[in-house]
């Protein structure tokens, strides 16, 4: 539903999504943290001699489930278009939000990459403003990209900037 | 790594008389330090004189108590090294920059371009007052700048330097004089103290304590217990009203060819100066009991750094308040004077659609977004009634949020973020297309709004209605 909200804005085809090694990244992620904890109940239900102890892997793995689901719906939610005189981002499964950024209002663009993501080649773009409130952050682009947006946007934000 | 600076300015008492504040480096007041750390050092004799009275006399070789000798070479520590901290601090005005150096072990260069300075203070704290000092204050945009102060100049030199760098920073001639205020509107005492009584943070308290003295009769324990929590909340309240009675005492706004003069205070006087154009919103507050008597407070944001120092910690307190009290009327005639072309009153199409009443059941009755060729005004309040006025061209970026309750009613909350600290304006609990259409015709205005700078306000060539 809040993507036909979001598609009044963007327009339809102009929403780009990230790159599917981002999904990548956040699977690995959680499999980092889920698989040791489902490991450590299974051992724990073959010890202890209880049986509602049999029911713990279960609940570690129905969790790990649900994760993995929100997780997924998080990846889809994140968007965003380059558009003739404005940045939009779109993000959250929850709670959903659509930033207009202008680029005349951009102050410094931040390109930053964890470990994870540096492993699987990415980056995350963050935009500025003197608004301490605007989140106009991009995760999971391929590096390459990254450095094409930010380049983009610098060169675009230098030719439109205004003052306070 | 020379820690002293070069040879000032010669100390001609004939030129200071002459007040000039020229491009050469010149130190503060000498008096400085102890107007800087006459709060330490009155905590510092307060702590000392009862343990010092209550000890038992421990008297060393020559007399004085062991105590007494330590407090005193304590201040006497601190007195060092608020002359060394005088003594390596110098400023001038120069190649376009405040220039502040000072530190004496950390050497720190301080330059604040004057084109990005937004307000130029005079502040006077009471001991200054006494000693006929003030500080000069300067507050600049952008991230990770720092406030210039220059505490202490003389108190006839600091409205010199501000007039000075308030030209500048206008980018006019050196010797321009201060320019010439207008007094606009000039705020009785005798309607501060009733109006700030009269918040509703002060008379709940109240009308609890007077309900728990009732209850007290038919339930002495819980009456009792609801009376002492009441007591506490009062007497918290009381101290905020002390000191916003203290802050906005004899408040008087004028208007000068460079911004909004406002002097108030009672202890500490302050002389704030907001250059127009830099307002980055306004919010018109309608407290719960003013609206009985019409009365209405204005405050203006201005961009603003993140304060992480100490000493910042103070600036970043003062609000910025436009007007504390004044009738409706006189607040919004104040409002078109900094706002030009600004209605605060909501069309009647700008409230939310009658379903979300059941999202935000308590400030339903006040909720209300619009906006027109120049402004954007949010309404927002349950008890107060406050509404948020922001220029187009003040729009740092615009954002359309909706929570899972507010999906399940079909309305979205859009956000216009601005430069300033204090608030956003959020139109809560639109209708879902409406919200769209909100985005989407604020961000192209606000995108048109950018090309055409507005036209300033017509000061001091418009006389005021009303004085």
């Amino acid at each position: 539903m809040t993507t036909v909200v979001t598609q009044q804005i963007v327009g339809p085809g102009e929403l780009k999504r990230l790159s599917p090694r981002f999904w990548l990244a956040r699977q690995t992620q959680l499999a980092i943290f889920w698989g040791p904890v489902f490991i450590a109940s299974l051992v724990l239900a073959l010890l202890v001699n209880v049986t509602t102890a049999d029911l713990l892997p279960v609940v570690v793995a129905l969790t790990a489930c649900t994760a993995w689901l929100v997780e997924r719906g998080r990846y889809r939610s994140w968007g965003y278009a380059e558009r003739e005189d404005d940045l939009i981002v779109t993000r959250g499964l929850m709670f959903r939000h659509v930033s207009v950024v202008p680029y005349g209002r951009m102050q410094f663009i931040d390109v930053t990459a964890g470990p994870i993501d540096r492993a699987f080649g990415l980056a995350t773009v963050q935009l500025h403003t003197a608004a301490a409130a605007t989140d106009a952050r991009i995760p999971g682009l391929l590096r390459a990209d990254a450095d094409a947006l930010r380049d983009r946007l610098a060169m675009v934000g230098e030719a439109r900037a205004t003052g306070l | 790594m020379s820690v002293m600076p070069p040879p000032l300015a010669p100390a001609d008492p004939q030129e200071s008389g002459k007040m000039e504040v020229g491009e050469h480096w010149r130190r503060l007041h000498p008096l400085s330090p102890i107007v800087r750390f006459g709060r330490v050092l009155i905590g510092v004799v307060v702590v000392a004189v009862p343990s010092i009275a209550e000890q038992p006399v421990l008297h060393h070789d020559d007399g004085l108590p062991v105590s007494v000798i330590i407090y005193i070479v304590l201040l006497a520590l601190g007195g060092i090294g608020g002359f060394i901290s005088w003594l390596v601090t110098r400023w001038r005005i120069a190649d376009g920059n405040l220039q502040i150096e000072t530190g004496f072990i950390r050497r720190q260069s301080l330059r604040i371009p004057l084109s990005r300075i937004q307000a130029v203070d005079v502040i006077s704290p009471l001991s200054g007052r006494f000693l006929g000092l003030a500080e000069v204050r300067v507050v600049s945009a952008g991230r990770g700048a720092e406030h210039g102060r220059l505490a202490y100049l003389t108190a006839a030199q600091a409205p010199v330097v501000r007039a000075r760098l308030l030209a500048l920073a206008h980018g006019l001639e050196v010797g321009t004089p201060e320019p010439m205020a207008l007094p606009l509107l000039h705020v009785q005492n005798g309607l501060l103290l009733p109006a700030l009584l009269m918040r509703s943070q002060v008379l709940a308290p109240v009308l609890i304590a007077v309900v728990a003295v009732a209850a007290i009769a038919a339930a002495p324990l819980v009456g009792a217990g609801a009376l002492g929590s009441a007591v506490t909340v009062f007497v918290i309240s009381a101290l905020g009203v002390a000191r916003a009675f203290n802050e906005d005492f004899d408040f008087a706004i004028s208007e000068a060819g460079d911004g909004v003069r406002l002097d108030r205070g009672l202890l500490q006087r302050r002389h704030e100066t907001i250059p127009y154009g830099r307002i980055q919103a306004v919010r018109v507050v309608e407290p719960f009991f003013w609206r009985a008597f019409g009365w209405a407070r204005l405050e203006v944001d201005v961009a603003r750094q993140s304060v992480s120092r100490e000493a910042d910690r103070d600036a970043q307190q003062v609000a910025r308040t436009l007007i504390p009290v004044a009738s409706r009327e006189q607040a919004l005639w104040l409002l078109a004077r900094v706002m030009p072309d600004a209605h605060p009153n909501p069309p009647p199409e700008a409230g939310p659609p009658p379903r979300a009443r059941f999202k935000a059941p308590l400030s339903f009755h006040f909720l209300a977004a619009w906006f027109g060729q120049r402004y954007v005004y949010a309404r927002t309040g349950r008890v107060q009634k406050s509404t948020i006025i922001v220029p187009l061209v003040k729009v740092q970026s615009v954002r359309l949020k909706s929570g899972p309750l507010q999906r399940a009613f079909h309305v979205a909350t859009v956000d216009v973020d601005t430069a300033g600290r204090r608030w956003q304006a959020s139109a809560r609990c639109r209708d879902e297309a409406e919200a769209v259409e909100m985005v989407r015709h604020i961000s192209e205005r606000a995108r048109l709004s950018r090309r055409v700078p507005p036209p300033r306000p017509a000061s001091a060539v418009v006389l005021p209605a009303a004085g």
